[in-house]
């Protein structure tokens, strides 16, 4: 197992290696490392000398390899909006966002598999055509529409209607100004509508491909067999047929952090949650080349992560594909 | 309106004992489809006694599985099933599957055709044989345990200690339904339904499988209906014989009536399509029955065998429905013809 989480790894190197240079080469056609400079009295003689002090004269194959010699040391330049040290940054805005995902990838995963289970094991029932047609409407949903939903209905809505000095839900922040700490009401109501918004589209669609799943392996021979033995249905279904369900989900799963990075970018900016999406944006905005290097390193080093766990769930949820 | 609706008493085509386990009558299965109902088992009566075997024979479709299937109400929700079927007296049909629980696996158990897709492959062997015994009898989790690898040396799995970790996926084709006798014989059954038990496994492995049946029947004294589609594992193995073509039963008897002096052609068809090493009719060609086996959706009307038949009369074969009846001492034959086309032989 340790080997072949090793060689996972190291096969992983060559991937953030071409990721980093590709974005690093769009970054200077694209970007302008010397704009501030540029509108000055003097930028005649100034010009030259940054380019200088900067590199920028030498060819894009050796910036970028002065650049990862010192991202390998930690040290991801600094921001030229903020004139901070990006790595530094990067590590603050991931601790919000973690507050996030570790909570979209929570609600996401058990919300979707007893939606999916229900619907399989209760298939044409009332209950799962109406999950059937939520989800539709949930993977159809933009997240930017259904967070200014969200906001309207939930927030402002009940607001002004009951004339209430602080909204139910609060949608600006993580955190009141004078609070910190999670498992908290005040957490709690900051954190419910950006989770919300992050879960819908991964719960209307994660539930699909969990009812696809679960109905083959409810038709399946081992789970015939198990009844034959005369286990209890609720023991069937919730031992023998969803440990096996659950295998293909994986993958799903795994190959959505891609686009669980995605849905952050336009939740955090929409509730003001000062986290990588809006890092990302606001060093967007502003062509801030050394914060957009860096994100896209570490979103690189997320989803190869993710990967990697998922190839471990695999190996603890089916035996056949366990690697000695 | 069926045109079976009227059946006569003497379905109770093997009288030859009184203390029938398992009692079978008039069961019919039958499953609305697109395409019209499906006619999967039709009127079909049996009984199986303490300690014997009964084959039951077929080919694909002939509604053998689907009648397993029903005596244990493992049937889709949607199948409609209709008759009696009784265990020690008690009707089975009907049932809730709470009610059923008690039944399955412990009174009468199952040993399905393909043990690779029965066991489920993200638990150990032993782990399915241990809940097979826990859910039936109050005993502690080590006793369970030992037990399990008490079953496994049973079967004959070499190393039973080391084998109950392992997963389905590391047996061998031989090894598994070795391991999947070993989890239906775990309570003791009283019916061991034998689902094509060796239809999945070449001919060494296959003798090996049915000896070690064979040793359980009289280590246990269960009873066993074995289902097969192989005359030669049927010869070898089964007291009594139930026939079964098109979902409707064709012939019962005992095993030497059936093979020595069948009385339906269709019985007859399948023996002579067996190719034999002893038999040289001139031609290096097999016997076979021409034609078909009917749709279930649309069965010919009369005997459903009538447009295979070599023996067909138009106007008698193709009209009357054939019913059960005993053409000599506890041999039963639905054919119209019987003793018309056979009588040399009684």
């Amino acid at each position: 197992m340790l080997t072949y989480l090793v060689r996972r790894i190291l096969y992983s190197v060559p991937v953030l290696l071409a990721v980093s240079f590709v974005t690093f080469w769009g970054l200077r056609i694209t970007t302008d490392p010397l704009l501030k400079f540029r509108n000055l009295r003097n930028a005649a003689t100034i010009l030259p000398i940054q380019r200088k002090r900067l590199g920028l004269d030498q060819p894009i194959i050796v910036q970028w390899w002065k650049w990862l010699l010192n991202a390998l040391q930690g040290d991801l330049g600094v921001s030229s909006r903020t004139n901070g040290a990006v790595g530094g940054e990067l590590i603050h805005a991931l601790g919000t966002t973690m507050h996030l995902v570790i909570w979209g990838t929570i609600i996401s995963s058990v919300v979707a598999v007893s939606v999916g289970v229900y619907s399989a094991v209760k298939q044409y029932s009332i209950g799962d055509y109406a999950f059937t047609g939520l989800s539709y409407i949930g993977i159809a949903m933009p997240p930017f529409w259904f967070a200014l939903m969200a906001i309207v209905l939930l927030v402002t809505w009940p607001k002004v209607h009951w004339d209430l000095d602080q909204p139910i839900f609060y949608s600006i922040g993580l955190h009141s100004t004078d609070r910190s700490g999670i498992f908290n009401l005040d957490y709690f109501r900051h954190l419910a509508l950006p989770v919300m918004t992050l879960v819908v589209q991964t719960i209307a669609s994660w539930s699909r491909y969990m009812r696809a799943s679960m109905l083959e392996v409810l038709g399946a021979d081992y789970v015939r067999a198990a009844k034959a033995k005369g286990v209890p249905r609720r023991t069937v279904i919730l031992s023998h047929a969803l440990r096996n369900a659950l295998i293909p989900l994986v993958t799903v799963m795994a190959l959505d952090t891609a686009f669980l990075f995605g849905g952050l970018i336009i939740t955090e900016k929409i509730y003001s949650i000062p986290g990588t999406g809006t890092y990302f944006l606001n060093a967007l905005t502003a062509g801030d080349a050394p914060a957009l290097l860096g994100y896209t390193l570490l979103t690189g080093i997320l989803v190869i992560t993710a990967n990697l766990i998922a190839d471990v769930l695999y190996g603890v949820l089916d035996p056949r594909i366990r690697l000695s | 309106m069926n045109e079976f609706a009227t059946l006569p008493d003497i379905l109770k085509p093997d009288a030859r004992s009184r203390d029938a386990l398992l009692e079978v009558t008039d069961l019919c299965v039958r499953f609305p489809s697109d395409d019209g109902v499906v006619h999967a088992v039709e009127h079909v009566s049996f009984s199986v006694h303490a300690n014997e075997t009964l084959g039951v024979v077929g080919e694909s479709g002939s509604g053998k599985s689907v009648t397993s299937m029903a005596i244990l109400g493992l049937l889709p929700t949607y199948a409609l099933v209709s008759g009696s079927v009784k265990f020690r007296g008690e009707e089975l049909l009907g049932r809730s599957d709470k009610a059923m629980r008690s039944i399955r696996g412990d009174k009468i158990a199952m040993i399905f055709q393909d043990a690779l897709t029965s066991l489920n492959p993200v638990f150990t062997v032993g782990r399915q044989i241990v809940e097979a015994i826990v859910v039936h009898q109050r005993i502690t989790k080590d006793a369970a345990k030992q037990r399990a690898i008490e079953l496994l040396e049973l079967v004959g799995i070499p190393n039973p200690q080391d084998r109950f970790d392992q997963h389905p996926h590391q047996f061998s084709g031989g090894m598994r339904q070795r391991a999947m006798i070993a989890m239906a014989i775990a309570n003791e059954p009283d019916v061991l339904i034998a689902d094509e038990p060796t239809t999945a496994l070449d001919v060494t492995i296959q003798a090996q499988v049915l000896d070690v049946l064979e040793r359980i029947r009289e280590r246990t004294n269960a009873s066993i209906m074995l289902i097969t589609h192989d005359l030669g594992v049927v010869a070898g193995v089964a007291d009594r014989v139930m026939v079964m073509y098109a979902g409707h039963q064709v012939e019962v008897g005992g095993v030497d009536e059936i093979f020595y002096d069948g009385k339906h052609p269709y019985t007859r068809g399948l023996l002579e399509s067996l190719p034999r090493l002893d038999r040289r009719n001139g031609t290096d060609q097999l016997h076979r029955i021409k034609g078909q086996p009917p749709s279930c959706v649309h069965l010919p009307p009369g005997c459903a065998f009538n447009p295979r038949c070599p023996h067909a009369l138009p106007g008698l074969c193709d009209d009357t429905p054939p019913l059960l009846r005993e053409v000599a001492p506890f041999h039963f034959s639905t054919c119209l013809r019987a003793e018309d086309i056979y009588p040399e032989l009684r």
